[in-house]
């Protein structure tokens, strides 16, 4: 069978295409550099806050906003251009396609992410406690918020605007219920309830365990969650994505 | 062997049945035309061989091959240019080539060599590095064509290649579907242009309402309709349409500064023409008769179905 080369090969040529197209869109950088950027100079910067207790959020927040702002963008861009069309026809199929979005954002998602993370230790004194869980909460991490960007692209639209604002509608909330700004350990009530429905809750978790070495969740329900919404998300996505399909172009 | 075979195809949006029921055999190295009315189902029939969209019901097999079982050894096999210029924008005519280049698993020599070739072909070598968002139309559409032929299929479907293109990159763009034809590749080629479906293909098939209502040679398509011939005339002066209003002029339709008037009588309306003409002083200045057209067969075929 040459079909699972070819499947391997599809994906691999989406992620370079859309790396090469869509990294440097204005939403992209607007959504998925600039405000985390502002969000962590609006909330840490002059309130004498324990920047070190906080970083473990913030890198989540930032890997959240970069890994999960590419995917909302692609399809609708393509479906504008019509270049959606000539894609599927190409030996692709749409499987290829939703996982070479994925990867192309979870790629951005870590290079953004790490460069942040490697510039920040020279200003915040923060060490990685467990460099194998650091490792793993970056890679679980871009790939479930990555997940979560092409789902949200889902919905038959062609037009970006609309759909970058949908996506942060449903982004913007999680950052206040997952525990960057209030650790998880002081939440109580209806907001750890919340927090639990957050995958972004599980991320800041294990950052926090691989960082400062204690967290709420053991780091194994962490990595289980954040791989199971990553699963969850890509099958809703294809789900979506085949019954539009079904509709029409 | 047939390079396209479909079998009972059914695709319904909602309630609209956009193809009912259609059954399509292409020869290797024909070139098939595929004709109909605006909303007829061409596009959507051409979305469902090329893999597209799936149908509800019905098989496509492009070269022996299950489009629906295993879509990715299909589609290595075709090449296909959609109904709008669709490469992206961003890129340079050269990267949009080497994209569907690597989609197609070229090496990168290969890749190079044929870009190259195809360029030059297409006239655009001078512009290989401009962004082709800066493009006409027309050069958009003949970087569409490129990227549809660089790893020279063995199927290639167009969808209308030539809608609202300026004469010289419609030559250029039916010269390259002549040359795949003449290289081996078997060509799908939906189109509004009569003549062009008259002049390139083998076989034309005609589809209305989504259902396929005629498939055969423009020469014996033409023949099932042999009673209708025409009659071109013009006159040196304006004349009303009721002028035409006459036993055996079944239409008349204004042709610039002509009048076509299609009849199953040419004999009986010349004779009427000429005494009308003269007992009205009305001068003709050209007069012809010509037997049935594809268009006038194409135009029965959609009326009646």
């Amino acid at each position: 069978m040459m079909e699972i080369p070819l499947f391997l090969r599809g994906i691999l040529v989406i992620t370079g295409k859309n790396m090469r197209l869509y990294y440097t869109k204005p939403p992209v950088l607007m959504f998925g550099l600039l405000f985390p950027l502002f969000m962590f100079f609006a909330f840490f910067v002059g309130r004498h806050l324990d920047l070190p207790s906080f970083f473990p959020g913030f890198l989540a927040m930032m890997l959240f906003f970069t890994a999960s702002s590419v995917g909302p963008l692609i399809t609708p861009w393509e479906k504008r251009e019509k270049t959606y069309e000539r894609l599927l026809s190409y030996p692709v199929t749409q499987d290829s396609i939703i996982l070479g979005d994925v990867a192309a954002g979870a790629i951005f998602g870590i290079g953004i992410s790490l460069l942040v993370w490697i510039a920040s230790i020279f200003f915040i004194p923060v060490t990685v406690t467990n460099m194998g869980l650091f490792t793993l909460a970056f890679i679980l991490g871009t790939l479930s918020c990555a997940s979560l960007g092409v789902l949200l692209a889902s919905p038959a639209s062609d037009s970006p605007p609309n759909v970058m604002i949908f996506s942060n509608l449903i982004r913007f909330p999680l950052i206040f219920i997952s525990g960057i700004f209030v650790p998880l350990a002081q939440m109580q009530g209806w907001g750890l309830t919340l927090a639990y429905c957050s995958p972004l809750t599980y991320l800041v978790d294990l950052f926090n365990a691989a960082l400062s070495g204690s967290s709420v969740f053991s780091p194994l329900v962490d990595c289980g969650v954040l791989i199971g919404v990553s699963v969850g998300f890509i099958l809703a996505a294809r789900v979506i994505q085949k019954r539009n399909l079904v509709k029409g172009m | 062997m047939n390079a396209i075979e479909a079998g009972h195809l059914f695709k319904r949006f909602g309630t609209v049945t956009a193809v009912n029921d259609v059954s399509l055999t292409v020869r290797e190295g024909e070139t098939f035309g595929f004709l109909g009315p605006n909303g007829a189902g061409k596009t959507t029939t051409i979305r469902l061989l090329t893999g597209v969209l799936t149908p509800d019901a019905g098989t496509v097999h492009i070269n022996g091959i299950d489009i629906h079982r295993h879509p990715l050894d299909a589609k290595m096999q075709m090449g296909v240019i959609p109904e709008s210029s669709t490469v992206y924008g961003d890129l340079s005519a050269e990267q949009n080539l080497h994209l569907s280049g690597k989609m197609y698993g070229m090496p990168r020599a290969l890749r190079e060599e044929r870009t190259r070739e195809i360029l030059s072909r297409l006239g655009l070598s001078e512009k290989r590095h401009n962004p082709v968002r800066t493009f006409s139309k027309g050069m958009k559409q003949r970087v569409s064509i490129a990227c549809a032929i660089i790893h020279r299929p063995r199927v290639l479907f167009l969808d209308e290649p030539t809608s609202g293109l300026d004469v010289q990159s419609r030559r250029l763009v039916i010269e390259t579907v002549r040359h795949m034809n003449e290289q081996g590749s078997t060509i799908f080629l939906t189109t509004h242009n009569i003549e062009e479906a008259n002049t390139l293909c083998q076989t034309v098939c005609i589809i209305n309402k989504g259902k396929i209502v005629a498939q055969d040679s423009p020469e014996r398509l033409k023949k099932m309709f042999d009673t209708t011939q025409s009659v071109e005339v013009s006159f040196d002066r304006t004349v009303p349409r009721d002028l035409f209003a006459a036993d055996g002029i079944l239409r008349a339709e204004p042709c610039g500064d002509k009048w076509r008037l299609y009849t199953d009588n040419p004999d009986r309306v010349l004779k009427y023409l000429v005494g009308r003409a003269g007992r009205e002083s009305i001068g003709i200045t050209s007069l012809s008769t010509s037997g049935p057209s594809l268009e006038e067969a194409f135009v029965q075929l959609t009326e009646c179905a």
